[in-house]
């Protein structure tokens, strides 16, 4: 069984009516890192917020398997315990919540759903510790509210902290390269492969192959008005970088 | 239009009739008497205070006080009895325990092993004898035309009069513990001095069953003096809670009200700086659900140049709760290089719930940094979900936000033991706080 399905998924944004995923269909293996490509509007970020449950989203049609259940009814927190992990295009400043106070409970709640025993304290932080020098995040950052006065690149980081501490089965990276110079981008890159794992896959979101020289995709898939529209191996990504994504989208209109 | 004279609630005219029964035994002779009878005739002039007295807009006591319970008669055994848990919130901070249940002080439920520079009596006692700090202050602290002020100096029966003598650092805080047993009226006053130099921790506590309060404390803080002052209603039933402070010179105060499993409160400061280079906080936090109602206003006066004053008010507010916010920022001319500045958000967790803002400033002085700012919203629902996203529910996640919401303002308070107190207090607010889907 595939770790992930996405079956003839239709998506409208609540309120607007506006369609924005149109009949996607995708299947990711598992251990597979996917590379989703594609141009401004072809519905990859909306794609990310509906696997994660982020309210404001209608799926009309189709569904989302997880081992081969629907996640479609869960909560947000239901399908992290899952397994399921977006790494923000944007994460959010939560001024006054401690790093170390949102993870440690972000893991033990998680650990709660799934029947699991809490990680105690020295454990935790052990964990918090080595990850986070490996990251380049001080020990000052884990002290101040999540993300607060962080840089665009530290928040990144901070992003890849959460998941090496949180250990998915499923991660979507949703433009981890925005912003980054080179030297963060390899930080990143590098904390990204560290996760790499015959029983993780992840799903590598991002407008430029640049990336790509970095967390080297299984597959690439390109994306154009809502759909999956071309797949292909890691050399796609080449491709597209010379050819531009014109073409898929006259194709698809 | 020729003069209009209202006609009287059944509440006003029952507290008339409790003032005209009660003013034979109210302590005090002579210029306590006279302060006494002036002030109710203050009082019967205007009634109530109303949605069209200015201060009072929001809170609209006349409506809200329907009727007016009998006074409290002095608390029996039994009633004593149940004051024994009676603001407990502090009991980590081992505090000397000054009882007052339903109003009247109880010497034998209070802590009273003699400490070096702290006096402590009871107000009934220093109105009785003609008490000289008493004669010295009293009315004196902040003088004010307020209404439900002049009702309470006409009333007042007992309180606490304190005095730390110069130069005097408490070695434990003080507190206030203001149960009421049985759902009845009662009057306090107290007067806490503290003098030159002198360092103190006074907490005011207030629960029990619904009663109707009127309380007010003349702080007078002296020269070079340090006060914390930490006070918290948890009290069904109508609370109104005056507090008149008078500030001198190159003195420091920190003042925090918490207001969580209220009926109506209103707390109002009267603080005036009158000697330079002194700073001070007023801080509060709402924790309101259902149909409570809190009001608290402001009145913070410059009459002394190089003093700061910081002040920061949060509301958090579900059900059909309603919080008010007033404050006024008033610098005297001459108050030269005074540094201002006010805050109010409100969280509205339901639609229901409602918040007033109205802040002010009157400035007479022509160097000054003032300022006031006010927000009121509901909970950003992108960090909800990030907080979700990480597998956190949706009843920790608004917890987790609420508690931060709070926290900005909470972290501020410079002692630590009230700062834990009141994170315990809103931890138990949190706990039985039901999340609509």
């Amino acid at each position: 069984m595939s770790l992930l399905e996405i079956k003839n998924l239709h998506v409208e944004i609540e309120d607007e009516g506006k369609k924005i995923l149109n009949g996607l269909t995708l299947t990711i293996e598992k251990g597979q890192v996917a590379a989703i490509m594609g141009p401004n509007g072809s519905g990859k970020s909306t794609l990310a917020y509906v696997l994660a449950g982020r309210p404001g989203y209608a799926v009309t049609e189709g569904d989302i398997l997880l081992d081969g259940e629907s996640i479609l009814e869960m909560e947000p927190n239901e399908r992290a315990a899952k397994g399921v992990f977006l790494a923000f295009q944007y994460p959010v400043e939560v001024p006054g919540v401690a790093t170390m106070t949102f993870l440690r409970t972000a893991l033990n709640a998680q650990r709660k759903l799934r029947g699991e025993a809490e990680v105690s304290t020295p454990e935790f932080i052990k964990l918090v510790r080595d990850t986070s020098d490996k990251l380049g995040i001080s020990q000052d950052m884990l002290r101040r509210g999540v993300n607060v006065g962080f840089s665009g690149g530290e928040k990144k980081r901070a992003e890849i902290l959460q998941m090496a501490i949180l250990q998915p089965r499923i991660a979507v990276l949703d433009e981890t390269d925005s912003g980054l110079d080179i030297d963060a981008l390899r930080i990143v890159s590098e904390g990204v492969n560290r996760l790499r794992s015959p029983e993780r896959s992840m799903i590598v979101i991002t407008h430029y192959q640049r990336l790509l020289n970095y967390i080297v995709p299984d597959v690439v898939h390109v994306m154009a008005k809502g759909r999956v529209v071309r797949t292909g191996g890691k050399e796609l990504a080449l491709e597209l970088e010379a050819k531009g994504y014109a073409q898929y989208t006259d194709e698809a209109a | 239009m020729a003069d209009v004279t209202p006609i009287k609630t059944p509440a006003e005219q029952a507290l008339a009739a409790a003032y005209d029964g009660a003013r034979g035994k109210l302590p005090g002779q002579g210029a306590i008497a006279t302060l006494r009878e002036d002030a109710f005739k203050r009082f019967d002039a205007k009634g109530l205070p109303h949605r069209r007295v200015e201060e009072w807009k929001y809170t609209d006591l006349r409506t809200l006080l329907r009727d007016a319970l009998p006074l409290a008669t002095p608390p029996d055994a039994e009633a004593k009895k149940t004051s024994q848990g009676s603001g407990a919130v502090f009991a980590a901070l081992n505090p000397r325990r000054l009882v007052f249940v339903d109003g009247a002080f109880v010497p034998e439920l209070s802590d009273l092993t003699p400490e070096k520079g702290l006096s402590v009596g009871s107000m009934a006692d220093a109105l009785l004898k003609g008490d000289a700090l008493v004669a010295a202050h009293l009315g004196k602290t902040f003088e004010s035309d307020d209404t439900a002020l002049a009702l309470n100096a006409a009333m007042m029966g007992d309180g606490a009069v304190i005095r730390i003598a110069a130069g005097t650092a408490l070695t434990r805080p003080l507190q206030l513990v203001c149960f009421t047993a049985t759902e009845t009226s009662n009057y306090t006053r107290s007067l806490i001095v503290v003098e030159k130099g002198a360092q103190a921790q006074i907490a005011e506590t207030h629960d029990g069953c619904a009663a109707q309060v009127n309380t007010a404390l003349e702080l007078v803080v002296g020269d070079d003096a340090q006060v914390d002052y930490f006070k918290i209603v948890a009290t069904r039933g109508i609370h109104v809670g005056s507090l008149m402070m008078s500030v001198g010179r190159n003195a420091r105060f920190d003042t925090f009200v918490l207001n969580q499993e209220v009926g109506v409160v209103r707390n109002q400061s009267f603080i005036r700086f009158e000697g330079e280079h002194s700073t001070g906080a007023v801080r509060g936090v709402n924790l309101l659900r259902g149909e409570e109602h809190v009001d608290n206003t402001l009145l913070i006066e410059h009459a002394a140049a190089h003093c700061a004053g910081r002040e920061q008010f949060k509301a958090v507010l579900d059900g059909e709760s309603h919080s008010v916010f007033q404050g006024k920022i008033v610098v005297k001319p001459g108050a030269q290089k005074t540094d201002s500045k006010m805050m109010t958000r409100a969280l509205l967790l339901s639609d229901k719930a409602e918040a007033d803002n109205k802040p002010e400033l009157e400035i007479f002085a022509d160097d000054v940094v003032c300022g006031h700012g006010a927000t009121a919203g509901a909970l950003d629902p992108t960090l909800k979900f990030y907080l979700m996203s990480r597998g956190i529910d949706e009843a920790q996640a608004e917890a987790l936000l609420i508690q931060a919401f709070i926290g900005e303002t909470v972290e501020e308070i410079p002692h630590e033991g009230f700062r834990d107190a009141v994170m315990v207090a809103a931890s138990a607010w949190l706990k039985t706080r039901e999340v609509k889907a």
